[in-house]
């Protein structure tokens, strides 16, 4: 991918990206600056959401596994397996994490590559 | 006094430093193969560090590369930012009780309000002692850094790297799962969690990996509001 635009339409299309990911950003806290203006759905929301957005955060990290092409999604479910298996009997987040990674780094370069 | 804020905000760096270490995996190989795709594309470090610094965003900026090797598209460039992207109003209600009490800090922590600096601050309470403003603010503060200087650095000598770093990036996969399983001890956690992610599978299957989010995230709602009225009324009986 070989950039194809001049300096000042770049200097436009980044400034719009920028635009677009602070809209994206502020969006909420412009509509509700203090927390006593937020409607009541939305403050019942309000204890639910983050844990729905780790949901969503869970399943957009894995978003590209292709279970029937290449490894068949393989590495993946293995290193996530084993990263709550470890976070299931050690309870040390950090430890979980990079052996998961480890295991992972290790399945696609050398195992499943 | 001054002695006094230096001591707070070391507290808070040695509470938050230690969380953020998968991300500085995770956004040390991200950021570097960006910096290498970018440099690869004929934009160099400066155009890195002004991409990375003012959109701090790495879906997107991943996504702008090929907005990059394409005419000029201003329009196209919106709404492709938009649609990546909407996934930030999430964050914002989720943690408008938590910003909108940071004083004079809250449009720095909204600016840098990540994935995965949000994952941080929604997982995790400031130990006790330790400034909740300040706290976020050395979370946010960290990730914004990896990610800025790990994209420069892949810009700048990218081409240079000899050992595979392939697959560092599942770091951060790996929080979110940690995240989530930690969630999921909490019995009052459960619905949401199933709801976020089973609405998020759903909406993959039928619209596919590039997609999905904004059907995941309008699934979403209705759910929750069905399941929060449903605990409702278990609470009340």
């Amino acid at each position: 991918m070989k950039n194809m635009l001049t300096n000042s339409e770049l200097v436009m299309t980044i400034t719009i990206i920028a635009g677009g990911t602070l809209l994206t950003r502020f969006l909420p806290f412009i509509f509700f600056p203090s927390v006593q203006k937020v409607p009541p759905v939305l403050q019942r929301l309000q204890n639910l959401l983050p844990g729905a957005a780790i949901g969503l955060l869970v399943v957009y990290s894995l978003r590209d596994l292709n279970f029937l092409e290449g490894n068949r999604g393989l590495p993946e479910i293995l290193a996530v397996g084993a990263v709550l298996l470890l976070e299931r009997a050690f309870k040390q987040p950090l430890l979980s994490i990079a052996l998961g990674t480890a295991l992972y780094m290790l399945l696609l370069q050398r195992v499943l590559v | 006094m001054a002695r006094c804020n230096y001591k707070r905000a070391w507290e808070a760096l040695r509470a938050a430093f230690p969380l953020t270490l998968p991300v500085l995996a995770g956004f040390g190989f991200l950021g570097i193969a960006y910096g290498v795709l970018m440099q690869g594309a004929g934009l160099g470090a400066g155009w890195t560090f002004l991409l990375s610094f003012f959109v701090y965003a790495g879906s997107i900026q991943y996504a702008a590369l090929m907005l990059f090797s394409a005419p000029f598209n201003p329009l196209g460039a919106f709404v492709l930012t938009l649609t990546v992207n909407a996934r930030h109003v999430f964050y914002g209600l989720s943690t408008l009780d938590k910003l909108n009490s940071a004083g004079k800090i809250k449009p720095y922590l909204i600016f840098g309000l990540s994935d995965e600096a949000f994952s941080l601050i929604c997982a995790h309470q400031p130990p006790q002692g330790v400034d909740a403003g300040l706290f976020m603010f050395v979370i946010v503060f960290l990730c914004r850094l990896y990610w800025i200087a790990a994209s420069v650095c892949g810009a700048l000598l990218g081409s240079l790297l000899t050992f595979s770093t392939k697959g560092l990036d599942f770091a951060l996969t790996a929080m979110f799962v940690v995240i989530f399983s930690e969630q999921w001890q909490e019995k009052a956690n459960r619905i949401s969690l199933a709801v976020g992610a089973g609405c998020s599978l759903v909406s993959l299957i039928i619209f596919g990996p590039n997609n999905f989010l904004i059907p995941a995230m309008i699934l979403i709602l209705p759910a929750l509001i069905l399941s929060s009225q449903h605990v409702v009324g278990d609470e009340l009986k």
